[in-house]
């Protein structure tokens, strides 16, 4: 099997390469990047002229919501939601039913995810017994099984011994936390940010504080137990300032943003749209032009979808008791674009957030375009005109918050191991 | 997203915020309350206005009191009244809401009067009916209850005539208070140019000076002048918490007594939008003085809910 990708704009961040090149995959490993390479070295051939060709997306929050939740979408069609927006691998948490918290329900997740061929899943396995803050899981059996790091998901710990000893443990074996830093009494039955949006819709509101004392526990515990931390899904500017600063003190500690907060504010949710009720909550307009600046500065490493399948009757509900997420995995890459346009921001910049970048917080080899690497490859159209709704996306979620928008940019082509899994029709 | 309470012609086909509304859309409610007001002192308490149609009340969360004005206001009108607790029935055998609603179309009704504990309730349900169903918002979660905030704007005209000089202060649970948002939204719309909100910090919303009020802490001071006293309800379950400590502190910080009272105007008036907790946060010599308003206010509470039924359903009779 041997595909070269002719004349397209190669992005490949962690190489530096920003330039028309061909390239060529040869048996699922990137064989030759050049210029003019000879077409008839390969079976098949896509031209890729006046498309941005890149490595695979690696997503760090993909919620394939297999083992457990088949009726909101299934393994299968996520995946193929995934290749349609040009992501190959992908980390999904361990809230699922029943909980990722036994090697055994890992091995079959992997091994579901594999027979499908359509990207590399990652599980992230329960730190603690069903996602229960109190007892720890066999973090190495689940490690050995395939988890590639531990997470309470939207659970936070709220005993801080647990969390403590957890790191410790985790710190003995070099694995990392993945954590979304939230103060499980700070944001008891909260709904979306606290001020005058939550104060006039009458929703309990979430203030920052719940985010900047969970992170300032997490931060000094991985200081003192030495453990490796990424931070999920960061939602406010005081946040992203004590990261700033943890960085600079030396503390091993990452983080993400989800693509909602880039472009969404709690204004958004309007009447009650219950396509808006996220997990953290859409903040406010100060939040997210610091979100902004974090992407540029540096103390943002990562992007991810934060994709979230809800089954339409759950989102049919008073906005209180309908479920929180967002089917969004087909909509990164293209909202990764319209972030280069309308901010001026390097493509490049934005791109290694979701390709190489990832691939460091996860420690694999993955997410470049370097000869004799994985041929995992997005291919983006940037000027393909398309609308959001239920035809055009694949996702078995159809709940939106950007429904029946517009968007310039779609990915048109996507190759994993060296074989096309998606061609947009 | 839109607000559904208009349509496209700008008339209102449901009521379900007091945020949203014109000042004429208001005083056209209030004035064709006055009219009604009389309705109810004649012997024969009734109008033909809705004849041949079925109000449903569907009250998701328990009311006895604002479910009988509703019940009496949609009698007097001559409509056909169900009451329905749903918290009681369908809900808990797992019906969603959605649902219930459409059964209950499936039977011809035509004003739906709801009320749920969740906020946005009524907006969802506004949002999934046909546009000949008008839903009448009876209270959700802590967001709305604009028929609330509607008669105790008539009950301030009745007393005050004239909206552009008072100072209205609003006393007690304001984070956890529908009624309180409703009434700050009326006030501001109709005009009243200082609004004072009195509670402690644990009491008081996010960024609620951001509504158009001004935030006082002490209730000597927040009471100073001012031509109306709105006292809320403050409920059981938020004392001997973290929000309160005890009945007695509260009473003693913020309760409504005859030497609190004197701070304000000499002729000010005194509501509560009812039930009443006497002695926690108001002293019965203040509950039954001659300038408490309170019972007038069941009054007119029916009369504005004439009103609203007659102006939902007007526009397609």
């Amino acid at each position: 099997m041997s595909i070269l990708i002719k004349n397209g704009r190669v992005i490949d961040p962690k190489n530096n390469v920003d330039a028309i090149l061909d390239i060529l995959v040869v048996n699922g490993k990137i064989a030759d990047l050049n210029k003019n390479l000879d077409p008839k070295k390969a079976k098949q051939i896509i031209d890729a002229s006046k498309k941005i060709v890149m490595p695979g997306i690696i997503d760090l929050q993909l919620n394939l919501r297999e083992p457990g939740n088949q009726y909101k979408s299934t393994l299968e069609s996520e995946m193929k939601a995934a290749n349609a927006g040009g992501v190959t691998s992908m980390v999904c948490p361990p809230d699922t039913t029943p909980i990722l918290d036994e090697p055994g329900l890992v091995k079959m997740l992997k091994n579901k995810s594999e027979v499908l061929k359509r990207g590399n899943v990652y599980p992230l396995g329960a730190l603690t017994q069903k996602l229960n803050g109190k007892l720890l899981t066999e973090i190495n059996d689940l490690y050995d099984s395939g988890c590639i790091g531990f997470s309470q998901a939207e659970k936070p710990i709220q005993d801080t011994e647990v969390l403590y000893r957890s790191f410790q443990y985790l710190s003995t074996f070099n694995l990392k936390a993945f954590l979304r830093a939230e103060d499980a009494y700070l944001s008891e039955k909260g709904i979306i940010n606290a001020g005058e949006i939550s104060t006039r819709l009458g929703l309990k509101g979430i203030q920052s504080i719940s985010e900047t004392t969970a992170i300032n526990k997490i931060l000094e515990i991985a200081r003192l137990t030495k453990t490796k931390v990424h931070l999920n899904k960061i939602s406010t500017a005081d946040g992203l300032n004590l990261i700033k600063i943890a960085k600079k003190n030396g503390i091993d500690v990452t983080c993400d943003v989800s693509i909602h907060q880039i472009f969404l504010t709690d204004n958004d949710i309007g009447f009650f749209n219950t396509n808006c009720f996220l997990k953290p909550p859409l903040r406010k307009e100060s939040d997210r032009l610091k979100i902004i600046e974090s992407i540029v500065d540096g103390t943002i490493d990562a992007i991810c979808s934060d994709h979230s399948p809800v089954n339409e009757d759950n989102k049919l509900k008073p906005f209180a008791e309908s479920e929180h997420g967002a089917s969004s995995v087909e909509l990164l890459m293209p909202m990764i674009f319209k972030l280069s346009e309308e901010y001026k921001i390097d493509l490049s910049l934005l791109i290694d957030k979701i390709t190489y970048q990832p691939a460091n917080i996860l420690e694999i080899n993955k997410g470049n375009l370097s000869v004799n690497s994985d041929a995992d490859i997005c291919i983006f159209d940037p000027s393909y005109l398309w609308e959001v709704n239920s035809k055009t996306l694949i996702s078995e979620g159809k709940n939106t918050p950007f429904m029946h928008q517009n968007f310039i940019g779609k990915v048109s082509s996507t190759i994993f191991n060296g074989n096309i899994v998606f061609i947009a029709q | 997203m839109f607000n559904p309470q208009l349509n496209e012609k700008g008339n209102l086909n449901h009521l379900l915020s007091i945020e949203g509304l014109s000042k004429e859309k208001i005083l056209q409610i209030l004035d064709t309350a006055e009219s009604f007001l009389k309705i109810g002192e004649r012997d024969v308490k009734k109008v033909p206005i809705l004849r041949g149609k079925t109000v449903c009340n569907v009250f998701f969360e328990n009311s006895t009191r604002t479910r009988t004005t509703f019940e009496i206001a949609a009698k007097r009108l001559s409509a056909d009244v169900i009451n329905l607790n749903v918290a009681t029935s369908s809900q808990s055998k797992g019906e969603t809401i959605l649902d219930t609603i459409n059964n209950l179309i499936a039977m011809n009704a035509d004003i739906f009067v709801v009320r749920h504990s969740s906020s946005g309730a009524a907006h969802f349900i506004a949002s999934h009916v046909k546009p000949n169903i008008h839903i009448i918002n009876a209270g959700d979660g802590n967001h709305s209850h604009p028929t609330q905030g509607l008669l105790d704007a008539f009950t301030i005209r009745k007393y005050k005539t004239n909206f552009n000089n008072l100072k209205v202060a609003i006393v007690g649970d304001i984070l956890h208070s529908r009624v309180a948002r409703s009434n700050i939204h009326a006030l501001n719309i109709l005009g009243v140019p200082e609004i004072r909100v009195i509670a402690p910090k644990t009491l008081l919303p996010y960024e609620v000076e951001k509504l158009g009020v001004h935030v006082f802490h002490d209730i000597d001071k927040g009471l100073k002048d001012v031509d109306v006293i709105m006292m809320l309800r403050v409920q059981n379950e938020r004392m001997d918490g973290v929000m309160l400590p005890s009945q007695e502190e509260y009473f003693k910080t913020y309760g409504l007594n005859q030497s609190r009272l004197n701070l304000a105007k000499k002729e000010a008036i005194v509501m509560h939008p009812g039930p009443m907790n006497r002695g926690v946060e108001i002293d019965s010599a203040v509950a039954d003085s001659e300038q408490s308003v309170i019972l007038p206010q069941v009054t007119f509470g029916i009369a504005v809910r004439m009103s609203v039924m007659a102006i939902l359903a007007g526009q397609y009779s």
